[in-house]
């Protein structure tokens, strides 16, 4: 398999499951890392708009933090309520770890390198974010206790809800490009990224991307002021952390099919594709960043009016004119 | 009776008749302008983009954080901080032992006890202050009739035993004059004690002499 577009014959003469092996790890050590990094990356960054320091103190500029908050939450009782379902319990954390990780499997980081070519890797994509809703519901569920019972309601609520227009917003999408394969998306954007013609389906799609990862301003199940903590108010330890990172990989990853849905993924002027794929999802996931800085918490009936008042509307206006110009254009 | 005409809501209110009650209520048309969808989604867009850019504009402020112990806080020269017993402008301690900044302290933990020296001058034998109860209020200061005992600006005294935070005269006695560089109080008291009789301080005119008849 070519792994520089020119067809080098760097790693011609390898068997091709090493490369595929590569590829594997190579994308789940980096998401990995990118996800424990946005830790630092986040605390940093919003200290740095808020006119004050992030930690500093452990390590160059604050890099070690990360090292000691994990160390921190491995080392804390591992205690699971008395009233809980256990093992529902002990499972419900890890779900939105698994799903997010599963759905970097179809995302290209360069040409012709992807982990799984599936030929529907966007309906692939948008099943395991469905499937991440367990993960919420699981969990309040479980926890058998108020808190997390409501803000696990309202998290499924909201979750399911915004999923709709999610998948109509890339609809258009697809439609442009002919296929839910996401390698084929990327190579339909040599002449033109699809945020020019498709910006009202780019910014339901953030905004869905917002509301799917439960990030502010659509945090209201998890906020801290807000239900004790919602739907993880009993989860201490290593099960938190992995809420936490999970959802850090989550916002990876829509940072990520933003980037490639509409962006065009890897493509770009001299760098190698890799580098432009790490650029454009690092540029979105420092709007998440900003955005969880600058946006005040709408209440949960204003959030949910938003979705099905405005985005919904607004996403099928957009499938029905582009699937109009995409028919009068054959 | 003429209902009031609703007030236009861009009409800025004049500066000599604000409105009467906080919120002014607009009704009819002139409340519905501005309340169809394009106009909100103009504000919804404007309002989203400046709370952006303030929010981005905020990188490129300096921080305001100050790196303690790296650098230090401005504290001012009035402030409360760690209590010292000063000297007057002639090097003798200042403090007569009147007790005044004991009874003052709301928490007591000021201790003393008077004695006096061979020429009459009082002066504290031990003089204790624990300061793991101490509140830094300035009573004592403000208490003190000689400007003796004064709070600085020094705010790093931390221990790790308790015992060690309660300090006795030596630990509180300093060479200066503190916060106050002139004040001599035996120089301006009428108290006649080594070296100054009565009449001897400051402004005092001398006692008059009862037997004598000349004025």
């Amino acid at each position: 398999m070519n792994w520089l577009p020119e067809g080098g014959r760097l790693v011609a003469a390898l068997p091709d499951w090493i490369g595929q092996l590569v590829t594997v790890f190579g994308v789940l050590i980096v998401v990995l890392s990118v996800a424990a990094g946005l830790i630092w990356y986040e605390r940093r960054l919003l200290a740095l708009v808020q006119d004050r320091y992030g930690p500093n103190r452990v390590g160059p500029a604050g890099l070690l933090q990360v090292l000691a908050d994990t160390f921190k939450i491995l080392f804390k009782e591992d205690w699971v309520p008395p009233f809980a379902d256990r093992r529902v319990f002990v499972v419900a954390p890890s779900i939105v770890f698994a799903t997010a990780l599963l759905s970097f499997m179809v995302v290209p980081v360069a040409e012709g390198i992807v982990v799984a070519d599936i030929d529907v890797g966007l309906l692939f994509v948008l099943a395991m974010s469905s499937l991440a809703v367990y993960s919420v519901v699981l969990a309040g569920w479980a926890s058998r206790s108020k808190y997390s019972l409501v803000g696990g309601l309202r998290a499924a609520a909201q979750m399911v809800s915004y999923e709709v227009f999610m998948g109509l917003s890339l609809v258009g999408v697809v439609t442009m490009a002919g296929s839910f394969d996401l390698t084929r998306i990327v190579e339909a954007q040599r002449g033109l990224w699809y945020v020019v013609p498709q910006f009202v389906g780019f910014v339901v799609f953030v905004v869905a991307g917002l509301a799917e990862t439960r990030r502010l301003p659509f945090d209201l199940v998890e906020a801290e002021s807000e239900l004790v903590a919602g739907f993880h108010t009993e989860y201490s330890g290593m099960k938190f952390g992995m809420f936490f990172v999970g959802e850090y990989i989550a916002v990876t990853l829509v940072s990520a099919l933003i980037a490639t849905l509409f962006f065009g993924g890897w493509l770009g002027p001299w760098l190698p594709g890799v580098m432009w794929f790490l650029i454009k999802t690092g540029v979105f996931i420092t709007f998440f960043v900003v955005a969880r800085g600058t946006f005040p918490r709408p209440r949960y009936d204003q959030l949910m009016a938003l979705g099905w008042k405005v985005m919904l509307p607004v996403s099928l206006v957009n499938l029905l004119v582009t699937g109009a110009i995409v028919v009068a254009g054959q | 009776m003429h209902s009031p005409q609703p007030r236009d809501p861009s009409a800025q209110p004049s500066r000599t008749h604000p409105p009467l009650t906080a919120d002014v209520v607009t009704t009819g048309r002139l409340a519905r302008r501005g309340q169809s969808l394009a106009p909100r989604i103009y504000r919804t867009v404007v309002s989203t983009l400046q709370a952006l850019g303030i929010v981005i504009g905020h990188a490129f402020h300096s921080r305001d954080t100050v790196q303690y112990p790296d650098e230090m806080v401005y504290l001012p020269p009035r402030y409360r901080g760690r209590i010292v017993l000063s000297r007057d402008p002639h090097g003798a301690e200042r403090c007569v032992a009147c007790y005044l900044c004991a009874v003052a302290c709301p928490v007591d933990c000021i201790a003393l006890q008077a004695t006096q020296d061979e020429t009459g001058r009082r002066y504290p034998a031990w003089f204790r202050i624990n300061f793991s109860r101490c509140i830094f209020c300035g009573f004592c200061e403000d208490a003190c009739p000689t400007y003796a005992i004064q709070l600085t600006p020094d705010v790093e005294m931390c221990e790790y035993e308790r015992p060690n935070m309660v300090y006795e005269k030596e630990d509180l006695l300093i060479a200066g004059t503190g916060k106050y560089h002139d004040y001599d109080f035996y120089r301006v008291a009428g108290q006649a004690v080594g070296g100054k009789d009565k009449g001897a301080a400051e402004r005092e005119a001398p006692p008059v002499d009862l037997h004598d008849l000349l004025p």
